[in-house]
C-alpha cells in the first residue's frame, strides 16, 4: 500500500461508510474514470471528423457507475451492458486501443471491426456485450446466471440496462424467472434521467425504480451512482447477496449523461442550467479528486499532472488504432456460422 | 430399426443427447410436470430431474433468451416453443440474438442452442396457431433452420442439431407427431445441410418439406398410376440449403414443383425455383411451379381450412401441367 507523503499523520486511505480505501484504490478509480472520460472526448471528437460512423453513445458523467462496479466484482463475473457500453468494456479492463479500433471499424478492433460501438464483447474477461436492441441483454444476463445455478458456480451476473430499457417487457419476464429460481443476477438500472429524448417521468409510471422488482419478491435498493465510492460499496452488498444464494437484487444508480443521447442528440430536451448542475455539482471524478485533496491524499497538480498524461495516453492510442488497417475483405464470409456446412454455405455459384 | 412414433423419435433423440452431454437441458412450457404439451418430453423429468427438464412460465422472450445466455455461457439448451406460432413473441432473441452472436462478437461467442416446437398447421385451430414460418428464418443468416418429414429423420436431425455448435431452429409439425416409422435404435445422426431424395423418379421433381413431404408421396403414387415417374426431394435443412440434390434431380427430370404449406410470397418454394433458374436454368422443360398454402389467414371451418392447405390433387394438377398432360 502507498503511504500518504503529504500527510504522514493521516491515514493512507479513504473511509466511506465502514470500508476502507487504499490510496492505490483510490488512484486506480480516479485514473479508470478520468481515462474513461478522455476517451469518450476522443470519440466524440472522432465522430465530429466522420472517422467514427453510426451510432456512437457516450458515458460522459456515468464513469462512478462502470468503475465502481468493476471494483466490486470479481474478474470470473459476468457482465453484459446495453449498447452504452464504452465505460463498461474499458472498467472491466480490455485493451482500449481494441475498443478504439472498433470505433474506427478497424481489423483490430476488439470484434474484428464486425460490431462497433454498441458491440463490445471480451469473452476473456467475461464482457458478455455490448447489445444493442434496448433491454435485449436483460434475458440474455438471465441465461448467464442461469449456467451459475446449472454448474453451481459461485459466479455473478452483473446485468446493466438503462432507466428506458427496464421498461421492456422482457425485462420483468427476466425478472420473474430470476426470483422464481433464485439465479445470481444483480441488475443494474443506470438511471441517467432520460430515455433518448424521454424524460423518467414522461416514461414511467413509477419513477422509482429501484421498486420495479418488488412484485417479484426482488430487493431493491438506490445509490449515488455519481460517487464511486458509494457504488463500489452498494454493489459490494449487492454482489454477495447474489453469489450468497439468496437470488437476485436490484440495483438504482441515480446517474447523468452530459452528451446527447447518442452524437446526432443535440438534447434539446433538458436546459443548460440542468447539465450544469450535474456537471458542475455532483462530477464523479471532481467529487474523489476533492475528497482525495481534503484528506491530503493527493494535489490538484498531481491531478491536472494526471489528465495530462492520460489526454496523451488516449491521443497516442487513438493514433495506433486509426493507424491499423480495415477488416480483410475475407472476413466478411467469417463468423456467420460456427460449423459452417461445406457445399450448402456461403451459397454455392457465382450468384449471391 | 423399430417402429415407434415422429414424437417418441424427437423424444429419444433428447434423451440419447442429454445421457451423452451434461450440458444439454431442456426447457419450455409444461415440459417437465405435464410430460410436454404434445407429449415429445414424456418421462424426461423422471429421468433426468428438475434441473435439467425445466418448466417455464408462459414467457417465451424471456425463456429464449436465457438459452440464448446459458449457450454464450457454454451449455447446450433446448428450448421448447409449444408451438411456433408463439415464438414470434421470442423473435427479438432468435434473430437479433441468437443468430448474429457468433458474428456481432468478431466470433467470441457461440450460441450452440436448439430452438424446437411444433410449426405449420394444426387441426381446427384457425389463424393465430396456423402457420408456416420457416421462411422467416430461413431468410437469417447464422440461422441453420431444420425440417424432419418423419419419425428416423427427426431422430438422426435433432441429434445432429443439439450436437451443432450454431443456433439451429429446429420446426416439427404437429400433425406428423403420431406418424409411425422404422428408427435406428441408438446412435443414429443425419448431417444436416443434406437433402434426402425420398422418392426416385424420373419424369418429374417435386421440392417438398416437412408434412408436405408426405403429400408429394402421395401425389407421386397417384401420378405413377397416371404413367408418371415422379422424384421427391426432401431438403430436410431447409436453411441453408442442398441446391446440389435439387439441381441434380432437375437435371434429371427437366421438370420441378415445389410445394410448401406456407404463404407463396416470399417463401421456401420462391428461393428454390430462383436457385433452379440460376444454376439449373438449361435444364429445364418447363417453368418452375409452385404448390403453395393460399395468400390469406387460416379459417376455423372444415373446408375453409382444407382449401387453405396445399391438396394432393393440386400436387397432381401441377405435375401435368408442368408436364403439358393436362
Amino acid at each position: 500500500m502507498a503511504t500518504n507523503t503529504n500527510h504522514p499523520d493521516k491515514p493512507a486511505g479513504l473511509e466511506f461508510e465502514g470500508r476502507t480505501h487504499s490510496l492505490d484504490t483510490l488512484h486506480e478509480m480516479h485514473d479508470m474514470m478520468l481515462f474513461i472520460r478522455r476517451f469518450e472526448e476522443k470519440a466524440g471528437q472522432l465522430y465530429g471528423l466522420k472517422k467514427i460512423g453510426g451510432f456512437c453513445h457516450l458515458c460522459n458523467g456515468q464513469e462512478a457507475v462502470c468503475v465502481g462496479m468493476q471494483h466490486a466484482s470479481r474478474p470470473t463475473d459476468y457482465v453484459l451492458t446495453s449498447y452504452r457500453d464504452h465505460g463498461h468494456v474499458l472498467a472491466r479492463g480490455s485493451d482500449p486501443t481494441a475498443v478504439m479500433a472498433e470505433l474506427l471499424g478497424r481489423a483490430g478492433g476488439i470484434v474484428k471491426g464486425k460490431g462497433g460501438s454498441m458491440h463490445m464483447f471480451d469473452i476473456e474477461r467475461n464482457f458478455a456485450g455490448g447489445n444493442g436492441i434496448v433491454g435485449e441483454q436483460v434475458p440474455i444476463g438471465l441465461g448467464f446466471g442461469f449456467s451459475s445455478w446449472y454448474r453451481g458456480d459461485d459466479r455473478v451476473t452483473l446485468c446493466v440496462m438503462g432507466d428506458g430499457g427496464v421498461n421492456q417487457g422482457g425485462v420483468y419476464e427476466s425478472f420473474n424467472m430470476a426470483a422464481l429460481w433464485k439465479l445470481p443476477v444483480v441488475f443494474v438500472i443506470e438511471n441517467n434521467q432520460y430515455a433518448m429524448g424521454t424524460s423518467l417521468d414522461r416514461a414511467s409510471a413509477e419513477t422509482h425504480l429501484f421498486k420495479r422488482g418488488i412484485s417479484f419478491k426482488i430487493p431493491g435498493m438506490q445509490i449515488d451512482g455519481m460517487d464511486v465510492l458509494a457504488v463500489e460499496k452498494h454493489m459490494r452488498e449487492a454482489i454477495e447477496h447474489a453469489r450468497s444464494g439468496q437470488g437476485p437484487i436490484l440495483v438504482e444508480a441515480i446517474t447523468y449523461r452530459y452528451r446527447g443521447h447518442s452524437m446526432s442528440d443535440p438534447a434539446t430536451y433538458r436546459t443548460r442550467e440542468e447539465v450544469d448542475e450535474w456537471r458542475t455539482g455532483r462530477d464523479p471524478i471532481a467529487r474523489l479528486e476533492n475528497q482525495m485533496i481534503e484528506a491530503g491524499l493527493a494535489t490538484a497538480d498531481e491531478f491536472k499532472q494526471k489528465d495530462r498524461e492520460i489526454k496523451k495516453r488516449v491521443n497516442a492510442i487513438a493514433k495506433a488504432a486509426e493507424a491499423q488497417p480495415e477488416p480483410d475483405p475475407s472476413e466478411l464470409w467469417t463468423d456467420v456460422y460456427a460449423n459452417p456446412i461445406e457445399g450448402a454455405y456461403p451459397y454455392p455459384g457465382k450468384v449471391g | 430399426m423399430n417402429k415407434i412414433t415422429y414424437r417418441e423419435a424427437l423424444n429419444q433423440a433428447m434423451c440419447e443427447e442429454m445421457e451423452r452431454d451434461e450440458r444439454v437441458f431442456l426447457m419450455g412450457e409444461e415440459v417437465a410436470e405435464y410430460n410436454g404439451a404434445y407429449k415429445v418430453s414424456q418421462g424426461m423429468l423422471d429421468k433426468f430431474g428438475p434441473k435439467r427438464v425445466i418448466d417455464t412460465p408462459i414467457t417465451e422472450l424471456g425463456f429464449a433468451g436465457l438459452g440464448v445466455g446459458a449457450a454464450m455461457a457454454g451449455l447446450r439448451p433446448i428450448i421448447e416453443f409449444m408451438t411456433w406460432n408463439f415464438a414470434i413473441l421470442a423473435m427479438d432473441q432468435i434473430v437479433n440474438a441468437a443468430a448474429k452472436m457468433l458474428y456481432m462478437s468478431g466470433g467470441m461467442y457461440k450460441v450452440p442452442i436448439v430452438f424446437r416446437g411444433a410449426g405449420g398447421s394444426a387441426a381446427r385451430v384457425a389463424a393465430q396457431h396456423s402457420q408456416a414460418l420457416e421462411n422467416w428464418m430461413a431468410n437469417i443468416p447464422g440461422l441453420k433452420v431444420v425440417m424432419p418429414s418423419n419419425p428416423a429423420d427427426a431422430k438422426g436431425l435433432l441429434k445432429s442439431a443439439i450436437r451443432d455448435d450454431d443456433p439451429v431452429v429446429f420446426i416439427e409439425n404437429e400433425i406428423n407427431y403420431g406418424d409411425i416409422g422404422e428408427v435406428p435404435a441408438g446412435e443414429y445422426l443425419i448431417p444436416l445441410g443434406k437433402a434426402d431424395v425420398k422418392r426416385p423418379g424420373k419424369d418429374i421433381t417435386l421440392v417438398a418439406h416437412s408434412r408436405m413431404t408426405g403429400f408429394a408421396l402421395a401425389a407421386a403414387e397417384e401420378l405413377a398410376k397416371q404413367g408418371i415417374d415422379a422424384e421427391v426431394v426432401d431438403p430436410r435443412t431447409i436453411r441453408p440449403l442442398d441446391e446440389e440434390t435439387i439441381l441434380r434431380s432437375v437435371a434429371k427430370t427437366n421438370h420441378c414443383v415445389v410445394i410448401e404449406e406456407g404463404w407463396r410470397f416470399a417463401g421456401i418454394g420462391a428461393e428454390i425455383s430462383a436457385r433452379i433458374m440460376e444454376r439449373g436454368f438449361d435444364d429445364l422443360d418447363a417453368p418452375v411451379l409452385r404448390v403453395t398454402g393460399k395468400d390469406v389467414p387460416m379459417a376455423y371451418a372444415a373446408n375453409l381450412e382444407a382449401m387453405t392447405l396445399p391438396s394432393v390433387a393440386e400436387i397432381v394438377e401441377a405435375a401435368r401441367v408442368s408436364l403439358n398432360r393436362a
